[in-house]
């Protein structure tokens, strides 16, 4: 009964596209934001923030760079983790070797760097579709892990390839507490995806949407499919970039290339499929369902059956519960959680009358 | 009514099209007036179709010449064909599934969309005006193909009648100068027709577009059509006015057909 958009009329087209035309959901969200930005750095322990706020905030703006290229333009991508470990040891190169260069710009930098590899990586899109381009991406995310091990250069030359992040100091404070981390995280993220949502709904993303549903029809409307198919990789890659800059400098600290394998890869497109494929608050949701998962499952096995069955067991069933909700998502909703919330946010307008 | 028919628009000039060992079209002429609507029949894989991509820069013709406005036509890409005025419906359905009926339509409107990427992700200023200023003219689509009350749907939940009027809304959208209609009554019953030919005369009437259609319904093509060019296993058999196609024998035995 709450949930009514009777009374609320629009009378210019503006207010008619705003992103959120609901006051309800306009009030929600800020309520949201309010949380997550005040209440939580100043209520939840360390060990939220460090171990699942941070890294849930990551993948989400990870999982919206994947969304952009392959639930908004089609292009399905296997090297996103490849984007991230381009964005990660970029950042680290820049700081470590220009002087006084300030974190910010170095984030940005390593996203550039990431949308610049993206596009090379992306040229094959030209050419090949579906399942071939996913090959062909994979291709960049053996690739890129290869060199980085490869070229003492990237890690400068650490004996391991391990590098360690710099600290992160914007205007000489330095964020170095879990709470500062993750604002800091925060802001970066929830701007990046304010962006990206713009991007969606206006007619960058409509042209990746007409590349992804009809092709030849986004041709003779006019769209260039080259121009509109390496833009989806560049911004994508730039996202997927200072996601793993970020990933680096504000959640581990420490980052070898071969943390960012195809394990990562599929984690990410895992994320997207069971958020909402084409979605931004998709990427959010499945970000935070993959993350918390594991966690949850750790914690609930062993209080339901105690420690007869072991920890070597309760990692497979991990992977079990993971394999059976891909498959449960792709069969019943291939539109992800976002779409769950979408229909019950239908329902709950017409609630309690049926029609 | 007001309307005149002006010069050669499009002059097409010995085209042939073969893929492979097949010929699509064999040394087809024909021309398009400013302002007419003009009518390609023919019966199945007669060519169409391929004439209407080879005049959109779908397909690239290997002999022949095509004339635009008066100037010899270098190959051409879609997209240029569009950037030029040439919009086009397709025989089934080419819209956007995933978007709703205002976003296709909007995207008709990308030519004129002059903000990129960086712009749009900054969103207030330049290209919230630009969005809500291709909106204004969008809705204008949307009033004058009387589909106000499905703007907000995606076209997947659409019937098929009203995907076809949406994909004509798309291709308006872009205010060509030269409209492709292919096959736009197909499987539509009769009032559905009926909303269609309006509209397409009314297009062609108010903003004095040039129409090329093709479609089966020959009550239809004899009614609206200013010419008619029928097209048999890729070769022109006949090109004139309805009266006189319909009464050419070589048409009739094609296409046609004799009562019994």
């Amino acid at each position: 009964m709450l949930y009514r958009e009777a009374g609320q009329f629009k009378a210019s087209y503006a207010e008619d596209s705003q992103i959120f035309p609901i006051r309800q959901d306009k009030i929600g969200f800020w309520v949201l934001m309010l949380v997550f930005g005040l209440a939580v750095p100043l209520l939840a322990n360390q060990y939220w923030l460090k171990a699942i706020l941070i890294p849930v905030l990551i993948f989400s703006l990870a999982a919206i760079g994947l969304n952009i290229l392959t639930g908004y333009a089609g292009q399905l991508s296997l090297g996103s983790a490849a984007f991230m470990a381009v964005g990660a040891f970029a950042a680290y190169n820049f700081i470590l070797r220009i002087e006084g260069m300030p974190f910010l710009v170095a984030l940005v930098l390593a996203g550039v760097t990431a949308a610049l590899v993206g596009i090379l990586f992306g040229l094959p899109s030209l050419r090949i579709k579906g399942f071939y381009l996913a090959v062909a991406t994979l291709a960049a995310q053996f690739f890129i892990v290869w060199a980085l091990v490869k070229f003492p250069w990237f890690s400068n030359n650490s004996s391991s390839g391990v590098v360690t992040a710099q600290d992160v100091t914007i205007l000489g404070y330095t964020f170095a507490t879990p709470e500062a981390k993750y604002i800091l995280t925060f802001l970066i993220v929830a701007f990046m995806a304010l962006l990206a949502k713009n991007m969606v709904r206006s007619s960058t993303g409509r042209a990746w949407m007409a590349v992804r549903d009809m092709d030849v029809a986004a041709q003779v409307i006019g769209f260039r499919l080259m121009r509109t198919k390496l833009l989806a990789f560049a911004v994508s890659s730039f996202y997927c970039g200072v996601a793993g800059a970020l990933y680096a400098y504000t959640y581990i600290g420490t980052v070898e290339p071969e943390g960012f394998n195809l394990d990562l890869s599929f984690k990410i497109l895992f994320m997207i499929i069971i958020g909402g494929v084409g979605s931004i608050m998709g990427s959010f949701l499945g970000a935070a369902f993959i993350v918390l998962l594991p966690i949850f499952l750790d914690n609930f096995i062993p209080m339901i059956f105690g420690d007869a069955l072991g920890a070597g067991f309760v990692s497979n069933f991990q992977l079990i519960v993971f394999g059976g909700l891909i498959i449960f998502f792709l069969i019943v909703e291939p539109h992800g959680l976002a779409r769950l919330w979408q229909i019950a946010k239908e329902k709950l307008r017409l609630w309690p009358f049926p029609h | 009514m007001a309307r005149q028919i002006g010069d050669v628009i499009v002059d097409l000039q010995n085209i042939s099209l073969r893929f492979g060992g097949v010929k699509a079209l064999t040394d087809i002429s024909f021309n398009v007036r400013e302002h007419e609507i003009r009518s390609i029949i023919g019966p199945n894989g007669a060519g169409k179709s391929s004439m209407l991509n080879v005049i959109n820069g779908v397909y690239h013709p290997q002999e022949g010449q095509i004339f635009f406005k008066g100037a010899l036509r270098k190959k051409m890409e879609p997209h240029e064909a569009a950037e030029q005025g040439i919009a086009r419906t397709f025989q089934n359905i080419a819209l956007f599934k995933g978007m709703t009926v205002l976003d296709n339509i909007m995207t008709g409107r990308n030519l004129k969309m002059k903000c990129n990427f960086l712009q749009h992700a900054l969103y207030w200023g330049a290209a919230q005006k630009e969005e809500i200023a291709h909106r204004i003219k969008v809705e204008e689509v949307i009033e004058f193909l009387e589909i106000q009350d499905i703007r907000k749907t995606p076209v997947g939940r659409l019937p098929y009648g009203l995907q076809k009027r949406v994909e004509l809304a798309r291709a308006l959208a872009a205010e060509p100068h030269i409209l492709l209609l292919d096959e736009p009554m197909a499987g539509m019953n009769v009032e559905e027709k009926q909303d269609m030919c309006r509209f397409i005369l009314d297009v062609n009437d108010h903003y004095g577009t040039t129409i090329v259609l093709i479609e089966h319904d020959m009550g239809v093509v004899m009614d609206i059509s200013d010419r008619v060019v029928v097209l048999d296993y890729g070769k022109k058999i006949g090109d004139g006015e309805p009266d006189e196609v319909k009464n050419n024998p070589e048409v009739i035995k094609a296409y046609l057909g004799t009562a019994h």
